[in-house]
């Protein structure tokens, strides 16, 4: 009963979301200054064009027609399940996500594991004490990839490995020339690894410097303090107090980077032409092409909001607080 | 015999800060502190709250934070305790009552707290003996820190020294929050140590509960151990030899709840010489000079006053 009405209000919470930013990207949409006709049919077409084919366009893109009718007409088709066809691609929009979606999520997994356990792991070595070399090198580098743009590294990676050492691809998913069913796992890893390592980069700052601050703090604490009055030694309290005590938070941390993962494949997945979400989503906005860009929006806020309920799931079931807390309420 | 148990001549103990960014700040928190400890004895350091007295406690146990540090002479059984030393000792003969639920790890279980990861029939049956003599029950083991009660929090922490055998018993504050039944209760679970031959240090603010069971008394002014005298010289003012003493014997309820006015100076703002000075009604001159110790029939003042003198 319990769990039924927790349950009910999430997925309550999760709905709000999705009207409110699916509001919002569309309000935006229609305030922007460009004009699809000619972004996408281009000023020289359409002055060759007949004025009933610039009608018919116009139609196709919807100008003309007032946002609130759009929206409505938007809404309905997507509560009904249908997310309408790209204007751009010329393909349900169901069906371009989800490719894009297999693409991104394959990158985004790794990059993920990659920031959530390398950042960990340096967070530890940082954060073990605080002011020691392994400290001050760890947060220099943090400070240093935190502070740096995604896309930039993005392409200093890209002349380095790619142009320069030419080690690994330049771009894209797959091997170009090569016809879809013959792509192997191996093809598709090794197009994977610069965009993944670039996008994990600054993500292993952050989770990094968070895991650090988090240590530091229970390495600092009475209870540590105590352990070593007990005649514990520093390792057996690292492994019995520390790394419990900052598993919650990093695991917290971990899922609502998924956020900030999404947000930096944007940039990634544009400067390595990887066709990805990210890289349609900028398309679709770029374009004008509405339906695109709503369905991309409304699947990325439900994922990230599934990372943060998860979160939030698992630290009702680890932490004992709130276990017996809730059990006592 | 090889001398006293536990032995504090002349521990001072600073407190580096760093203010405004750059400017370091050395803050003497405590000044040339002594203190004896013998066993089967209970003695006990006062001092008014947040006055670094805790410091002691980790000064002798080798836990010290990084920015401070601690000059002086600490003895344990008659030889100098090293950190080698404090290491070794520390957790085994000599343990840390420490003050409140803060100092349990808030995700493990009692139980093994009290075990201090220590596996095995032997200590189970330890632990669950020295809970149960505290009427803890066999349950408490399973419960986590931030489901137990004020005194059965203290009364946890007490079992972890109680698990080790101790000779030396460091107990920090460990009184406050607690009503004074409760309260008392505690302190007799200290006494009890020292009936088994154990020495206990008992650092609190509490003076009345200090009195009640300690044998011999140390009181701190302002960081300066001003005086040392045993329990019973509080039954009259006349016994009592310097005048922060007196004062605190007026101010206790049963000899007329009178404070002084004032307040104790903040360790940054230390007068010269004695601390008490701008509150004392004997103050002169000489009192801004350095002020030695003075042995009295009960222990030692610092005081320039004679007796009798005003």
């Amino acid at each position: 009963m319990e769990n039924a009405k927790w349950i009910g209000m999430q997925l309550l919470r999760m709905a709000v979301l999705l009207a409110a930013v699916t509001v919002t990207v569309f309000v935006l949409l229609s305030l922007s200054p460009i004009d699809p006709l000619t972004t996408n049919v281009g000023q020289t077409a359409l002055g060759s064009m007949s004025g009933e084919q610039v009608e018919r366009l116009k139609e196709y893109w919807g100008v003309g027609t007032p946002a609130a009718a759009r929206f409505l007409g938007w809404a309905r088709d997507f509560l009904r399940g249908d997310m309408g066809i790209s204007l751009l691609y010329r393909r349900p929009v169901a069906q371009v996500i989800g490719e894009r979606f297999f693409n991104s999520v394959w990158l985004m997994i790794w990059a993920w594991l990659l920031s959530g356990f390398m950042g960990f792991g340096l967070g530890i070595l940082a954060g073990r004490k605080r002011g020691g070399t392994a400290d001050r090198l760890v947060t220099g580098y943090c400070l240093l990839t935190a502070s740096t743009p995604a896309f930039w590294i993005a392409m200093v990676l890209l002349m380095i490995f790619a142009v320069w050492l030419k080690w690994l691809p330049i771009g894209l998913a797959v091997p170009i020339g090569t016809a879809a069913d013959e792509v192997g796992l191996g093809d598709r890893i090794y197009h994977m690894i610069l965009p993944a390592l670039a996008l994990s980069l600054t993500g292993i700052s952050s989770v990094a410097l968070h895991t650090r601050e988090k240590l530091a703090a229970v390495m600092e604490s009475d209870y540590v303090l105590f352990a070593r009055a007990r005649g514990e030694s520093e390792r057996s309290i690292l492994v019995r107090h520390g790394l419990k005590n900052i598993a919650l938070p990093a695991m917290t941390l971990q899922f609502a980077s998924v956020s900030e993962i999404f947000g930096g494949s944007v940039l990634v997945e544009q400067v390595f032409s990887y066709p990805g979400l990210g890289q349609a989503a900028v398309t679709a906005g770029l374009g004008s092409d509405v339906p695109l860009l709503m369905g991309i929006t409304v699947i990325t806020a439900a994922v990230v909001f599934g990372g943060n309920t998860a979160a939030n799931i698992l630290y009702g079931l680890i932490d004992p607080r709130m276990r017996k807390g809730r059990k006592k309420g | 015999m090889d001398g006293h148990l536990l032995e504090v001549k002349g521990l001072s103990i600073t407190f580096t800060q760093y203010e405004r960014g750059l400017r370091r700040v050395s803050l003497p928190v405590i000044r040339d502190l002594g203190v004896t400890v013998d066993r089967g004895e209970m003695v006990a350091v006062i001092g008014s709250s947040g006055s670094g007295k805790s410091l002691l406690a980790h000064a002798v146990m080798g836990i010290l934070p990084y920015n401070a540090s601690a000059e002086g002479e600490i003895r344990y059984q008659g030889e100098i305790l090293t950190e080698k030393r404090k290491k070794a000792l520390r957790g085994r003969e000599l343990v840390l009552v420490p003050q409140s639920v803060s100092y349990l790890d808030p995700l493990m279980r009692v139980g093994e707290q009290v075990k201090n990861g220590r596996k095995g029939r032997k200590w189970e049956e330890a632990c669950r003996r020295v809970l149960g003599s505290y009427g803890l029950g066999p349950e408490t083991e399973s419960l986590y820190p931030f489901q137990l009660s004020g005194g059965m929090t203290r009364r946890v922490l007490i079992s972890t020294a109680v698990m080790e055998n101790p000779r030396l018993v460091i107990a920090d504050e460990p009184t406050p929050g607690l009503h004074p039944e409760a309260a008392k209760r505690v302190l007799g679970h200290f006494r009890e140590m020292t009936e088994a031959g154990a020495g206990v240090l008992l650092i609190t603010h509490d003076l009345n509960l200090a009195l009640q069971t300690a044998d011999r008394v140390v009181v701190l002014y302002a960081g300066t151990a001003v005086e040392e005298t045993d329990s019973r010289a509080f039954c009259r003012e006349e016994t009592l030899y310097h005048p922060y003493t007196r004062a605190l014997y007026r101010a206790m309820p049963e000899h007329g709840f009178k404070s002084e006015p004032g307040s104790q100076p903040y360790v940054k703002e230390l007068p010269s010489g004695c601390p008490y000075r701008p509150r004392c009604a004997m103050a002169g001159p000489e009192c801004a000079g350095p002020v030695p110790l003075r042995k009295t029939d009960r222990g030692w003042v610092r005081c320039v006053r004679k007796e009798g003198e005003a």
